[in-house]
């Protein structure tokens, strides 16, 4: 029997869909870091960027940590930030696995939010200025709205790369799909392997055509 | 007249990182309801100059007062929301129909709902702007359609001043003639305070109760009257930006009914032949006006006449160029000229005689 019919078979396996260590429970696991991740890095990267984009203040802290960020690996990542993780007596597994994936997820969130925001036509704030909005209608108004397809844009990417990053928890102990790859490994188990693995690519995919429906909820009409 | 609707006094801005000044001490009175005109080559300040009245400049130095009070002793965006705003590229929000980008600042406001709404029907009425558009995007409009939503825009709130930075510049020349006589028309009833900046000095002479025109680094050349300014340019600068033409553009600004025009010769058709014949002698002509009851008939001459008894036995003959009141003289010298006679009659509404006008009494007007 071929590796990926093993697979099919262990995925199958009724025996794999229940309890802590089935698929339901470890793509929960999997689900539940990367939407938190993603939400907090949202939470911090949408307001900021917003703020850059806005006044134009602080372009070069957007150009530095997109670029650090993209040239670093989230797995160099995950190893400084397991021994913080544990100097502050916050464990192994969930917050390691948080700290990599949020330096994962700030980079596309802020450039995108940026570059949305600023890339506003000029001519239209000033006109909206012009007639007595403030800066805060202007940017509610205005470039909030103008710029969402762009800001989801971001939003899309850093969940893609942070589902498929995630499996990376289980190095440091945590849990989600990654478990089925690392284990599989440790007790060379090919079908193991293969199944996390297109249970991963799964869930990629998933999150990149969810996003992308959200993305066209997000565009502003502009005809009737 | 008490103290102007809007004034600056010794306004300078100087630009950070600039040596030289925008706007160097420039001073400027508008008068309620009249449309003060900004024009100048790029680089004069007029752009500058006119931001600086609802601070999206800020002046380096000076004062600028709307109806008494200083601009910079208010909160800007109160200031804004009470002066109307309309921009070349007319900025209109490409994701709100045209009935809530008109209905911007209304809204910023806080009126209700159903004042908007017969406000913007109002405003939509008075641009020609049809229903069915207002529920369209930006985006549908013709760039005319646009420039007009632009200026219902600024005029939502009723706004006591406007200010307008080339509002007719990004259209076709035939469209932005339409939107000027549109706008001209509308004026004429709204009387707003309008600071209106251009680089196109026929626009200026058209629009204009007065002219500032601007040169480099902000220094006002001449203010006044568009036919003032064509008459007597304070200097070469001035000339040479009016630029060819002076005289035409100038009779373009006066109308026949400004002049006074020559009677010229005139007899009744009931009267006899000789009485014409006397009326010709009298002016030098070899012709006469036949006018009855002050209704223009025509004219006939020494040949027709020869032999009859009456004015009314010779068949009177149309004028080839006809004025009216209204018209420019710029109008009434193209039609002498293109005419075989060189004379015009000078007609009233209808067909009231008031006089004749010819090559020799316009060219006098030109050099008043």
């Amino acid at each position: 029997m071929g590796v990926v019919a093993e697979a099919l078979v262990w995925l199958t396996d009724a025996a794999n869909w229940s309890g802590t260590a089935g698929i339901p429970n470890r793509v929960y696991e999997h689900v539940r870091i990367s939407v938190f991740t993603v939400m907090c890095a949202a939470a911090l990267a949408i307001p900021v960027g917003m703020a850059i984009g806005h006044t134009g203040k602080g372009r070069f802290l957007v150009v530095t940590l997109s670029n650090v960020g993209r040239a670093i690996p989230s797995f160099a990542i995950l190893g400084l930030a397991l021994p913080i993780a544990i100097k502050l007596n916050l464990g192994l597994g969930f917050w390691p696995t948080f700290i990599a994936l949020f330096a994962l997820a700030i980079p596309p969130i802020l450039t995108n939010t940026y570059i949305g925001v600023a890339g506003v036509d000029r001519d239209l704030v000033e006109a909206a200025r012009g007639m007595g909005m403030g800066n805060r209608q202007i940017l509610r108004r205005l470039e909030m709205r103008l710029a969402a397809p762009v800001v989801m844009v971001g939003l899309r990417t850093a969940s893609v790369e942070v589902v498929a990053t995630a499996t990376l928890a289980a190095i440091v102990a945590g849990g989600g799909l990654g478990r089925y790859i690392i284990d599989g490994f440790a007790v060379r188990d090919d079908a193991r392997i293969l199944g996390g693995a297109i249970l991963v690519a799964i869930l990629a995919i998933f999150t990149e055509l969810f996003m992308g429906g959200v993305e066209r909820l997000a565009r502003p009409r502009t005809s009737s | 007249m008490g103290e102007p609707h809007i004034r600056l006094v010794d306004v300078v801005k100087q630009f950070p990182n600039s040596q030289s000044l925008a706007v160097d001490h420039l001073n400027l009175e508008i008068e309620e309801g009249e449309t003060a005109v900004l024009v100048g080559p790029s680089g004069c300040g007029k752009t500058t100059t006119m931001k600086m009245i609802n601070r999206l400049v800020e002046p380096t130095s000076g004062q600028i007062y709307v109806d008494g009070r200083d601009v910079m002793e208010q909160d800007p965006v109160q200031l804004r929301r009470g002066i109307g705003y309309v921009i070349q590229t007319i900025g209109l929000m490409p994701h709100r129909t045209i009935a809530q980008n008109i209905a911007t600042v209304p809204e910023l406001l806080g009126w209700e709902d159903s004042r908007v709404k017969s406000r913007v029907t109002e405003l939509a009425g008075m641009l020609e702007l049809s229903i069915e558009l207002l529920s369209r995007y930006p985006s549908e409009l013709s760039g005319g359609q646009r420039q007009r939503v632009g200026v219902a825009r600024a005029l939502a709130a009723d706004p006591p001043v406007m200010l307008m930075d080339e509002p007719f510049g990004a259209v076709d020349p035939i469209v932005r003639a339409r939107l000027q006589d549109q706008f001209l028309d509308i004026q004429d009833r709204l009387r707003k305070t309008i600071v209106f900046v251009t680089h196109d000095i026929d626009e200026a002479i058209k629009m204009a109760d007065r002219i500032a025109i601007l040169n480099v680094g902000g220094i006002l050349e001449q203010y006044d009257s568009p036919k003032e300014i064509l008459r007597n340019p304070a200097n070469d600068f001035v000339r040479e930006f009016l630029g060819s033409e002076r005289g035409l553009k100038r009779l373009a600004l006066i109308k026949v009914s400004e002049i006074e025009v020559e009677e010229g010769p005139v007899v009744a058709p009931g009267e006899p032949v000789q009485k014409a014949f006397e009326v010709m002698e009298s002016s030098g002509s070899t012709w006469t006006s036949v006018v009855e009851d002050g209704e223009l008939l025509g004219w006939v001459d020494r040949q027709a006449l020869e032999g009859k008894a009456r004015v009314s036995d010779a068949p009177a003959q149309k004028f080839s160029a006809f004025v009216t009141a209204d018209s420019s003289l710029r109008e009434a010298l193209d039609s002498l000229i293109t005419s075989e006679t060189q004379v015009a009659a000078v007609v009233w509404e209808g067909q009231r005689y008031r006089g004749v006008l010819n090559l020799e009494r316009i060219s006098r007007e030109i050099l008043a």
